[in-house]
């Protein structure tokens, strides 16, 4: 019974050492992979809810956003690149916004990494993001999403049987807004 | 013997399930910085003992800034509310994703008559290498190097191995400490409570 007792530590002392017990990932979603498992609060925000085509309120999945295609911007309120960024990721929300044949079909939202609600809000409010953000202060979606730097960029392809795909992955700033989203309407085949 | 094993087992099992509870260094990182951000992994939380009180004065100091002015925390004296925040060392991941929030809000400082001090014990050069990747920052960033740390040894922010602690002070206008965060290294501290508190010196509480 006793030498049971010491192998338990020594093995809780193995996880501690060697073990995947800090959350850490291996990498971002790849892709032609799968997001890892997270859901994210419906907002309260009744516009932001009919965008995303949600209702109600507690947690959803990134698949049952109602479009073909989601983008997911992980950024940071306290990140120069993301605060630079922040009218580019604008732009092409307002192109998609603008265009007959993408709107409603690709939506966009933004992961605060290590930022609270109150964070968030000021990144929202500074930058005038007209898509939804979420906190996720304590880090664990940025743990689940390979702890990437910010701003990264996934793009989620969603398939009509509930299923999804990664279409994008990737690290920086856009090389330009209209490169950026030809290459999403690219690899999203919306037709 | 069995209540040696005993013994042993639950220090084991203690120690072990600490280091679980012990979370690592939780931050992000911009892609501003690419690869040059040295990870200094987790450290102790706190490593000194303050030297000044919520509610005493504040020890007034001198600092040479980046751009080269000398900052007195009395040259604020009846003007300003005086935020001060230390952080423990350039080019190190907390701090590098601390100061480029505060960059985006003058607004709530402003709104609430206060001015941010940025305080390191790094050197002039090191801070104008580091702190240009962070945008054009609209407070001074002092450097707190020679004699090295000097003013964090007078709040009682400077830890044993010569870095600052990651902390925060708000200072009211007549120099009187009304607030003090000596925050655990490791993590950022949240902009929402140090907001609350410059709002609640402007209401006068």
């Amino acid at each position: 019974m006793t030498r049971r007792m010491l192998w338990f530590a020594l093995l809780t002392w193995g996880m501690v050492l060697f073990g995947p017990t800090d959350g850490r990932s291996a990498g971002p979603p790849p892709v032609g992979g799968k997001l890892p498992d997270f859901t994210l609060g419906v907002p309260k925000d009744a516009a932001e809810k009919t965008y995303l085509g949600l209702s109600g309120s507690g947690a959803f999945k990134i698949p049952q956003i109602r479009a073909k295609t989601v983008v997911i911007e992980i950024f940071s309120m306290y990140c120069p690149y993301c605060q630079k960024e922040a009218p580019n990721v604008n732009q092409v929300y307002g192109k998609i916004e603008a265009d007959p044949t993408l709107r409603g079909k690709i939506k966009l939202i933004g992961i605060g990494v290590g930022n609270a609600a109150f964070e968030v809000g000021v990144f929202k409010k500074k930058y005038n993001v007209p898509f939804p953000l979420f906190p996720d202060g304590d880090f664990v979606l940025h743990k689940l999403l390979g702890e990437v730097r910010t701003p990264y960029f996934i793009g989620v392809k969603n398939r009509p049987d509930g299923s999804h795909q990664v279409i994008h992955s990737r690290l920086g700033a856009f090389e330009s807004v209209e490169k950026f989203l030809d290459e999403i309407v690219k690899t999203s085949d919306l037709n | 013997m069995k209540t040696r094993i005993r013994s042993i087992f639950l220090a084991f099992l203690g120690a072990a399930l600490l280091g679980l509870a012990a979370s690592p260094a939780a931050f992000a990182l911009s892609d501003a910085y690419k690869d040059n951000i040295y990870n200094t992994g987790r450290l102790k939380p706190t490593d000194s003992a303050l030297k000044v009180k919520a509610g005493g004065k504040a020890p007034d100091f001198t600092l040479k800034a980046v751009s080269g002015e000398r900052v007195s925390l009395g040259d604020f004296r009846g003007k300003k509310n005086v935020v001060i925040s230390f952080v423990p060392a350039a080019w190190t991941p907390v701090c590098s994703d601390q100061w480029p929030g505060y960059n985006i809000v003058k607004e709530m400082f402003d709104a609430n008559d206060a001015i941010l001090l940025g305080i390191t014990v790094d050197n002039i050069p090191t801070l104008f290498s580091w702190t240009n990747q962070m945008g054009k920052l609209w407070f001074p960033v002092l450097s707190d190097f020679w004699p090295h740390g000097a003013v964090a040894k007078k709040f009682g922010v400077l830890r044993s191995d010569g870095m600052a602690e990651r902390a925060l002070f708000v200072i009211d206008k007549q120099g009187i400490i009304r607030y003090i965060d000596v925050h655990d290294i490791n993590r950022r501290p949240p902009l929402e409570v140090l907001i609350g508190e410059l709002e609640k010196l402007k209401r006068g509480k």
